[in-house]
């Protein structure tokens, strides 16, 4: 890394950065910075560019500095009753508006209403030509032009630096609580799964989580709290097994440690990867082959993604599993890394290469974010 | 091209597909002469019809090869010219590719050609108890194609989306023959979101021939109100109460007094003729879930006052609630013998003021404009009705709806919510963005396909226009197969 890192106060001065730079590489609220620091960049931070811009609660519709922490976004909105329903991660942890678009995650929220690329209505950004661009429309729905506020989302800092972002927002739930059965085979986890999500209530998350005595399938049901108990009961009616039920303040850190990874060791690497009901075999097998089937690991989202501690001393053998992701057509992003970890944020398998190769072109032609991942 | 390079290209075309499907002559072209937007008009060089995901390869390659714009149709229901024909170009005809590949109940998802009708993919996944959620009104005939060109919505996008937020996977052919896969069959994604890039990209990127779709589990019941106000203002402000009260309602809809009239003719829905403003609220859910919602919209929208309010007693009565909200738009058609949608959009809360400036625009212009709108997501549809055989009505027309366009951007809105820029926006595009957005724009296109092969002279601001001709129902609207929303 190059020097101090530059702590711009304006998209203007984002654009000046940019325009001075051969090699520049945006970073939020990245406590980490090892796992994709680049030799030779220019780092800048955009901590500075920092503030809720306009928050219209009767438009479901927020818009904030690109290095805001999204812990201050949910706050505002939790106090009109209104949140992200993507279900940010690493909230806690210091994660910024501009970092968890470039990052595209979400948390097993998502499930109920869809990710960040569904909730994300508008960005302002600097491409590599140091020209700010605007995409999308602050309001909840819109058809004008390139949808660009999607193509950023995922871009690892590889498309443009953000400085600004509008996403639509919904009303909280007014109660939610979560039913849990303990110590389930994977394939008996995920029948049971289907069967719930096949069924009429309608579910905020659904994860399975790999313990010691095999997988705790864990269902959070939310709405109106006249209708809660009625419908945790229909639920847990059709998993006709013993089921323990977390509600209040419990269900509500229960999720909350989800989505900061308070399950992995703060020394594993967190890798998430998309996943359905049915490529979740092929995941298990891929660990198995590696000697790795005692990670901790959670499938989540309804088992639309998978979230993987991989282990600090087995870091060597991240080459291994990319040779394997990619034979089983599977894709991980690294979302959290200790230091060592390699620089490389994804592993596995690739789709899109040359329209991305094209889009890359575009919109950063001398290659000033570099051609990372 | 010369004589004897175009004589070449077709010759080349035939050999592949053979004489029955390669179009060429006035005749067996007519019918493709335009989409929805009756009021352009182009003749393209031939038309092809397809079979297959190699054929749609091949005929893009051979394009390629010989420099000849091309552009996908699928139903052509554009309302907005963007399934116009490029002049001298190649239209291929994607109906026939419309094969439901699979659907997978455990996947909830759907693989389909991009020629499958919108509502075929409903109909296939009924027997799991799931269904495919964006539902434009001419979904009895626009293709899967079509509306992820166009991201295209319909009345029950609030909660759920619109197309692309149920668009997983494609397999895309580029501008120059090159095919690739992009997305998946998972929700999630790692990458920059490239799925999301192709869809709304009015057929500029290529061609898609393959796409997975989202299934959603059939809601297992709805509640529907309908409550009639003595002002729009009022039924405005009933829209703003919902939402503060925290409810996520699947549907708001408005109409104004004319699209009432007009549809109460049409299909006797039941509407109360007197109402300035009639506003449709639907929950839909489980059971218990809707039970409790109900009560608390009963509760706000009886603050609002409504002078009538009805509550759909069984599924057929649901039915017609919105047999007339779907129909009202080729109902006020009646009324006119031509007119124009438009579908910009405000912020909600502006939705008021907008319509009370439509209301002095049209006065102005001395053309009447009707309104349907869905109110949830402040998507506005005026419908301008005009007489094309008088002359001047359709340039008084025209610069209304201009008018009416910049006023959306004005109040901080956008020019399309779901018909998409097409042929007819392109001269507001550069109102909404600016010059640098705009330029960030065209160098994706132009990285993409620096021949601008793909659907040449849309949504883009510069590219040159065909004459104008004029506003007349679309033959199948005119049938009485789809109706506009
Ligand atoms: C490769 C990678 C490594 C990560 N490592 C860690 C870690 O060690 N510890 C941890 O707590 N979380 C880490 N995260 C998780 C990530 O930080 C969270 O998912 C969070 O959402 C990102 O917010 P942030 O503000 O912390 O962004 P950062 O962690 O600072 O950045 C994440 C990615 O986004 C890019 N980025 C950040 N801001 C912008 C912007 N304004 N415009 C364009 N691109 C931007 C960065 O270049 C980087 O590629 C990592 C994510 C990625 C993609
Ligand atoms: C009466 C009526 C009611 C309507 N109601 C609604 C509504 O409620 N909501 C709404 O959003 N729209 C509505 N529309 C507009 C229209 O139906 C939609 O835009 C629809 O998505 C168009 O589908 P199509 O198959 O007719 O596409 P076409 O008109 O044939 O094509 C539209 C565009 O898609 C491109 N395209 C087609 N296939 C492909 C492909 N495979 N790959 C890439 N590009 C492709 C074409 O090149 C063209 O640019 C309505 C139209 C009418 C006439």
């Amino acid at each position: 890394m190059k020097g101090a890192p530059s702590r711009p106060g304006s998209a203007a001065e984002v654009a000046e950065a940019v325009r001075g730079a051969e090699l520049v590489l945006p970073r939020g609220g990245g406590t980490k910075p090892a796992l994709w620091s680049v030799e030779g960049a220019d780092v800048l931070d955009l901590s500075t560019l920092s503030g809720i811009t306009e928050y219209l609660p009767s438009e479901y519709t927020v818009t904030a500095l690109a290095g805001t922490p999204l812990a201050e976004v949910e706050a505002r909105l939790a106090a009109e009753g209104q949140y992200l329903p993507f279900d940010p991660l690493l909230v806690a942890a210091g994660s910024t508006v501009g970092g968890a678009v470039a990052a595209g995650a979400n948390g097993p929220g998502r499930l109920r209403y869809g990710g960040l690329r569904d909730f994300l209505l508008a960005v302002t950004f600097i491409d590599g030509r140091g020209e700010i661009v605007r995409g999308g429309a602050r309001v909840v729905k819109n058809a004008a032009g390139f949808d660009l506020p999607k193509l950023m989302v995922g871009s690892l800092g590889r498309l443009g630096v953000l400085t600004e972002c509008t996403f639509k927002v919904f009303p909280h739930p007014e109660s939610c609580a979560t039913l849990r059965v303990a110590g389930m085979a994977l394939d008996e986890a995920i029948e049971a799964a289907g069967r719930v999500g096949a069924g009429a209530v309608e579910i905020e998350c659904l994860d399975l989580v790999h313990g010691l005595a095999g997988w705790d399938l864990e269902i959070r049901i939310g709405g109106r709290s006249f209708a809660l108990d009625a419908r945790l009961k229909r639920a847990a009616d059709l998993l006709d097994t013993d089921v323990a039920t977390l509600s209040g303040d419990a269900d509500v850190t229960h999720w909350r440690t989800r989505r900061e990874f308070g399950w992995a060791s703060p020394d594993t690497s967190v890798l998430k990867l998309p996943l359905t009901p049915a490529t979740a075999g092929a995941l298990e097998q891929v660990l198995a082959d590696l000697d790795a089937s005692q990670v901790a690991r959670v499938y989540s989202a309804g088992i639309q993604q998978a979230f993987v501690a991989w282990p600090a001393e087995r870091v060597a053998d991240l080459p291994a599993l990319d040779h394997a992701l990619t034979q089983s057509k599977l894709t991980a992003l690294a979302l959290r890394a200790p230091a060592g970890a390699g620089n490389q944020p994804v592993l596995g398998y690739r789709t899109g290469g040359e329209l991305l190769r094209r889009v890359e072109q575009a919109l950063d032609p001398a290659g000033r974010f570099g051609r990372r991942a | 091209m010369t004589t004897t390079d175009a004589a070449d290209f077709l010759d080349a075309l035939t050999r592949r597909l053979g004489p029955d499907r390669v179009l060429t002559g006035a005749a067996p072209m007519a019918a493709y002469e335009s989409d929805a937007l009756t009021a352009f008009r182009a003749r393209p060089r031939a038309v092809v019809l397809v079979d297959s995901a190699e054929e749609v390869v091949d005929v893009v390659r051979l394009c390629a090869g010989a420099n000849v714009p091309f552009l996908a149709r699928g139903s052509g229901t554009s309302l907005s010219g963007g399934s116009l024909p490029v002049h001298d170009g190649v239209v291929i005809a994607m109906n026939r590719l419309n094969r439901i590949l699979e659907v997978d109940p455990v996947r909830r998802t759907a693989v389909v050609e991009p020629g499958v009708v919108n509502l075929a993919v409903s109909d296939a996944a009924e027997p799991y108890g799931l269904y495919y959620s964006p539902d434009p009104s001419s979904q009895s005939v626009c293709t899967i194609g079509g509306n992820l060109a166009f991201n295209s919505g319909g009345a029950h996008c609030l909660k759920y989306g619109m197309t692309s937020n149920h668009v997983l996977g494609l397999e895309v052919v580029l501008p120059d023959g090159e095919v690739i896969e992009i997305g998946g069959d998972s929700l999630e994604g790692v990458g920059p979101d490239l799925v999301g890039l192709f869809v709304g990209s009015e057929g500029l990127f290529g061609i898609a021939t393959k796409i997975t779709l989202r299934l959603l589990p059939k809601p297992e019941t709805y509640f529907t109100l309908l409550a009639a106000y003595d002002s729009l203002a009022a039924a405005g402000e009933a829209v703003a109460a919902v939402v503060a009260s925290g409810l996520l309602p699947g549907a708001m809809e408005i109409m104004d007094n004319l699209a009432i009239e007009a549809a109460e003719a049409a299909v006797g829905a039941g509407y109360p003729l007197d109402a300035e403003g009639l506003l449709i609220v639907e929950l839909e859910g489980e059971e218990q879930q809707v039970a409790a919602e109900s009560e608390l919209l009963l509760e706000v929208v009886r603050k609002s006052k409504p002078y009538l309010e009805h509550i759909a007693s069984d599924p057929d009565d649901r039915m017609r609630i919105w047999k007339g909200r779907k129909s009202a738009f080729s109902a006020v058609g009646r009324l006119s013998p031509d007119y124009i949608v438009q579908d910009g959009v405000v912020p909600r809360s502006r939705l008021g003021e907008a319509l009370t400036k439509i209301q002095h625009l049209g006065e102005e212009h001395g053309i009447r404009v009707a309104n349907v709108f869905h109110a949830g997501d402040g998507n506005l549809h005026p419908l301008i009705l005009f007489d094309g055989r008088v002359e001047g009505e359709l340039e008084r027309a025209e610069e209304l709806a201009g008018e009416i366009l910049r006023l959306c951007i004005d109040l901080g809105g956008s020019i399309t919510g779901e018909h998409g820029v097409g042929m007819e926006k392109r001269q507001y595009l550069g109102e909404m963005f600016g010059e640098a957005d705009l330029d960030a724009m065209r160098r994706i296109r132009m990285a993409i396909d620096p021949g601008e092969l793909a659907n040449r002279g849309k949504m883009f601001p510069d590219a040159e226009a065909p004459a104008l001709l004029s506003h007349a129902p679309h033959p199948l609207e005119a049938a009485g197969v789809i109706s506009r929303e």
